[in-house]
C-alpha cells in the first residue's frame, strides 16, 4: 500500500493530533514497548559491547559490500538457489511478476517485507492481475483497511481493537462488535491457514543474508514466513543489498540485539535459516539496490545502511509517538525512515529530516549505533543548500539572517516585537504563527538586554 | 545487466576496508552465572513455553498421555516413542497432508539459556513444515545440550551443512492487536520442552 499524498509531515501530524486521547494512547503504547526494550537490554551486561561489535561488523560489510554480494551470490547458487538482481523498484516488481507468470500463478501469500512496501509491489501485482495476501496479522489488518503499515515492526499500532473488530466483521465474518484480541487473532488464524494451504507462491523478506554460506535468515513471531514458504512450490525472498553479513557466527551478535531492541523479547519465536530449497521446490532471491548504492556513496549518510529494522528509534521518538507513522508518508517511518527517504527523493521527502527534535534518543537506542540524529541534522543542511526546504521556512530563515547581519535592524526589530507582544498579543498569538500552535507565547520583557545595559552604564556614570 | 551495474556502483562507492571485530570476548561471556537449566526454564516459561525436567522417555509419555487424547494425529521424530506415527516413515508425504496434525514431537541438540531458543535442522524436523503446521509442538533436549548465549550456540553450529534450520523459542504468537499478547498465531498453540536430566 502506498501513501498517496502530497501533504507534509506537519500537515499529516496536525490531522493525527486532532484526536488527543488517541494520540496519548499511541504515545503510551509505544513508550511501553520502549520500556520493555530497556528491561531486556539491561539484563545483558555486555549490551554495549554487542552494539559496538554489531556496528563494526556492519562497517566492515559496507566497506566490502561488492565482494560480499558476489560471495553470497556464488554460495547461494551453489546451494541451489536462483539469484536475481534489481536496480530499482520497477525491476524488482517485474522480476517477481515474471516468476509468477511463468508458472501460471496469480495468487501469492506474503510475509512481512518492508522492501516490497518501498517498491509498492502489492499495487503493481494487483494491476497485473495477481492477488497478494499479507500474512503477518498486523499487515493483514492494514491491508484489509486499505492502509500502509504505520510501523515497520508493529504495522497496525495506530489501530484500536474495536476498529480491527469492525474490519474483521466486514471482511472475515467475525461477529459484529467482537473486539477481543484472542478471538480476532483466532479468526485471522483460520482465514490465513486456508491461504497458506492453497498458495503455490510465497514471498518473504530477509533479515540477514550470510555471504559465507549463501543462506538467508528470516525472523517472525507468528510463524507466517515459514508456513508460507514451506507449503509453496516457489519461495521468493526480496532483500536490499545491505542485508548482507559476512559469516554465520555474526548472527550470534545480531540475533541477540534485534528482538530485544524491537519488542523487548530475548529473541523472536522463529529465526529461520533457509540454505537450500526443499526437494522439488524453488527458492529465488531478489537482491535490490533501489538507491542504496547512492546512499553508500554519501559519506554523511552511509551509516543508515547499517539498519537492521528493529524499530527502536520509532518507539523512543517523541515526534513519531505523537504524530503517528502515517505522517511520514513513506514506507519506513520514524527517525531512520527520515534519513532513508530523502536519498530516494530529496524533494518529496524534504520535510522529514525536520520532523525531529534532535533529542538524540534514537541514536542512544540504535542496536547498530547509527548516528541517527546527527544524520537528520546533516540532511537539513543538504536540503536547504539544494533548495528543497519548505518555502515558509526559507523566507523566515532569510529574514532572520538579514536582521541578524544588521545591528540597527536587530535593535529596531526587537523593539517592534516587544511592543507587539505587549500591545497587540493577537498579532503573534494566532494560527498564522506556527510557534503559537502548541504553545503560549512568552511575555515580552520591558526592555532588551542592550537597552538595560546601556541604561545601567549611564546610571554608573 | 543490472547485476554488473549494481556491483560496479557499490564498488565505486564503498570506502576503505574496515576490519571485522574480534568476537572472542563475547564468546566467553555468559550473561549470568545462574545454572543453565534454571535460566533456560525461567526465560522459556516467560516466553510461553511449558518446560519439564524429566528423567527418561517414560516420563514424557506419561505427560503426553495426560495432555493429548487418544485418537488425535501425533507425529514423533523420536525413536522410542513408538505409540505415535514415526516421522521418518512419512517424510515422502505432501507437506499439506500434515494440516491435521495435533502434536509433533522432535529432538533438538542445542538449546540457548539466554532466550529459550531450540535449534532444529531439517534432519530433526523430518519435514520442514512439521514444527509449524502442527497445532502443538514438543521438543526433547538433553540438559547437556544447553549453552548460555547465542555466541556459544553458533560456535556449536559451526559450519554445519543443512538445507534448513531454525531457532524456535516458544509457541507461535502475536501482539499486533493493541500489543495484547495472543498465543497461537499461525503456528503451534503450545510448545512443551522436555529437558532430559
Amino acid at each position: 500500500m502506498s501513501n498517496i499524498t502530497e501533504k507534509s509531515h506537519a500537515e499529516l501530524a496536525a490531522a493525527f493530533n486532532k484526536d488527543e486521547p488517541r494520540v496519548d494512547w499511541h504515545d503510551e503504547t509505544l513508550w511501553w514497548v520502549r520500556a520493555k526494550r530497556d528491561i531486556a537490554a539491561h539484563k545483558i551486561p555486555e549490551w554495549e559491547l554487542l552494539r559496538e561489535t554489531a556496528s563494526q561488523i556492519k562497517n566492515n560489510v559496507l566497506s566490502n559490500l561488492s565482494g560480499y554480494l558476489e560471495q553470497f551470490e556464488a554460495n547461494a547458487i551453489k546451494n541451489g538457489i536462483t539469484v536475481h538482481w534489481a536496480a530499482d523498484a520497477a525491476e524488482h516488481n517485474k522480476i517477481i511478476h515474471t516468476l509468477l507468470n511463468e508458472r501460471g500463478i496469480n495468487r501469492m501469500v506474503k510475509s512481512k517485507s518492508m522492501l516490497t512496501e518501498e517498491c509498492h509491489l502489492n499495487e503493481y501485482l494487483k494491476e497485473h492481475g495477481v492477488d497478494v495476501i499479507d500474512s503477518d496479522l498486523g499487515e493483514r489488518i492494514v491491508q484489509l483497511a486499505g492502509e500502509p503499515p504505520s510501523h515497520i515492526v508493529l504495522p497496525c499500532i495506530h489501530k484500536k481493537k474495536e476498529e480491527i473488530g469492525d474490519i474483521f466483521h466486514e471482511h472475515l465474518g467475525s461477529a459484529k462488535g467482537e473486539s477481543d484480541p484472542k478471538i480476532l487473532t483466532e479468526t485471522a488464524r483460520q482465514h490465513l491457514r486456508e491461504v497458506f494451504l492453497t498458495r503455490r507462491a510465497a514471498l518473504t523478506g530477509v533479515n540477514f543474508a550470510i555471504a559465507e554460506t549463501g543462506e538467508i535468515v528470516i525472523c517472525t513471531n507468528e510463524g507466517n514466513a515459514d508456513m508460507g514458504a514451506h507449503l509453496a512450490e516457489i519461495h521468493i525472498a526480496s532483500m536490499g543489498i545491505e542485508k548482507i553479513i559476512p559469516e554465520r557466527k555474526h548472527l550470534g551478535v545480531f540475533l541477540r540485539l534485534l528482538t530485544r531492541s524491537a519488542t523487548g523479547q530475548p529473541i523472536t519465536t522463529y529465526s529461520s535459516h533457509f540454505k537450500k530449497p526443499q526437494q522439488g521446490k524453488e527458492i529465488h532471491i531478489v537482491i535490490v539496490d533501489n538507491g542504496r548504492s547512492i546512499q553508500l556513496g554519501r559519506e554523511d549518510f552511509r551509516n543508515s545502511l547499517k539498519c537492521i529494522r528493529c524499530g527502536a528509534c520509532m518507539n523512543t521518538c517523541p515526534v513519531y509517538r505523537k504524530s503517528g507513522g502515517h505522517s511520514y508518508h513513506t514506507a519506513i517511518a520514524g527517525p531512520i525512515g527520515s534519513i532513508l527517504a530523502p536519498n530516494l527523493d530529496m524533494k518529496k521527502y524534504a520535510d522529514l529530516p525536520f520532523a525531529s527534535t534532535l533529542c538524540g534518543s534514537c541514536s542512544n537506542v540504535c542496536p547498530v549505533k547509527i548516528d541517527i540524529h546527527d544524520q537528520l541534522y546533516k540532511w537539513r543542511q543538504v536540503i536547504v543548500k539544494e533548495g528543497y526546504s519548505p518555502t515558509a521556512k526559507t523566507i523566515a530563515m532569510k529574514a532572520m539572517a538579514f536582521t541578524l547581519s544588521s545591528p540597527a535592524l536587530y535593535r529596531s526589530g526587537g523593539k517592534v516585537a516587544r511592543l507587539a507582544f505587549k500591545y497587540a498579543p493577537f498579532a503573534v498569538n494566532n494560527q498564522l504563527n506556527p510557534w503559537y500552535k502548541h504553545r503560549e507565547m512568552p511575555k515580552a520583557p520591558e526592555q532588551s538586554f542592550g537597552e538595560w545595559y546601556s541604561k545601567r552604564k549611564e546610571g554608573q556614570q | 545487466m543490472s547485476r554488473d551495474k549494481i556491483l560496479a556502483a557499490v564498488k565505486s562507492n564503498q570506502f576503505n576496508r574496515a576490519e571485522l571485530p574480534d568476537l572472542e570476548i563475547l564468546n566467553t561471556l555468559t550473561a549470568t552465572n545462574e545454572p543453565l537449566i534454571q535460566q533456560y526454564t525461567a526465560i522459556a516459561s516467560a516466553g510461553g513455553s511449558f518446560v519439564y525436567e524429566v528423567p527418561d522417555l517414560e516420563a514424557i509419555k506419561t505427560i503426553l498421555h495426560k495432555e493429548f487424547k487418544p485418537g488425535v494425529k501425533i507425529i514423533s521424530g523420536i525413536q522410542g516413542l513408538d505409540d505415535y506415527t514415526f516421522a521418518g516413515d512419512v517424510t515422502h508425504e505432501l507437506s499439506h497432508s500434515f494440516a491435521d496434525v495435533e502434536l509433533t514431537i522432535l529432538q533438538s541438540n542445542l538449546g540457548v539459556a539466554e532466550n529459550g531458543a531450540l535449534w532444529l535442522t531439517e534432519t530433526q524436523m523430518n519435514v520442514r513444515v512439521l514444527p509449524f503446521i502442527s497445532q502443538h509442538l514438543a521438543v526433547i533436549i538433553s540438559k547437556d545440550d544447553l549453552v548460555p548465549t547465542m555466541s556459544q550456540a553458533y560456535a556449536k553450529i559451526g559450519n554445519a551443512d543443512y538445507g534448513y534450520g531454525a531457532f524456535i523459542s516458544g509457541p507461535s504468537k502475536t501482539a499486533d492487536i493493541e500489543q495484547s499478547l495472543v498465543i497461537g498465531a499461525h503456528g503451534p498453540r503450545s510448545l512443551s520442552v522436555f529437558i532430559l536430566t
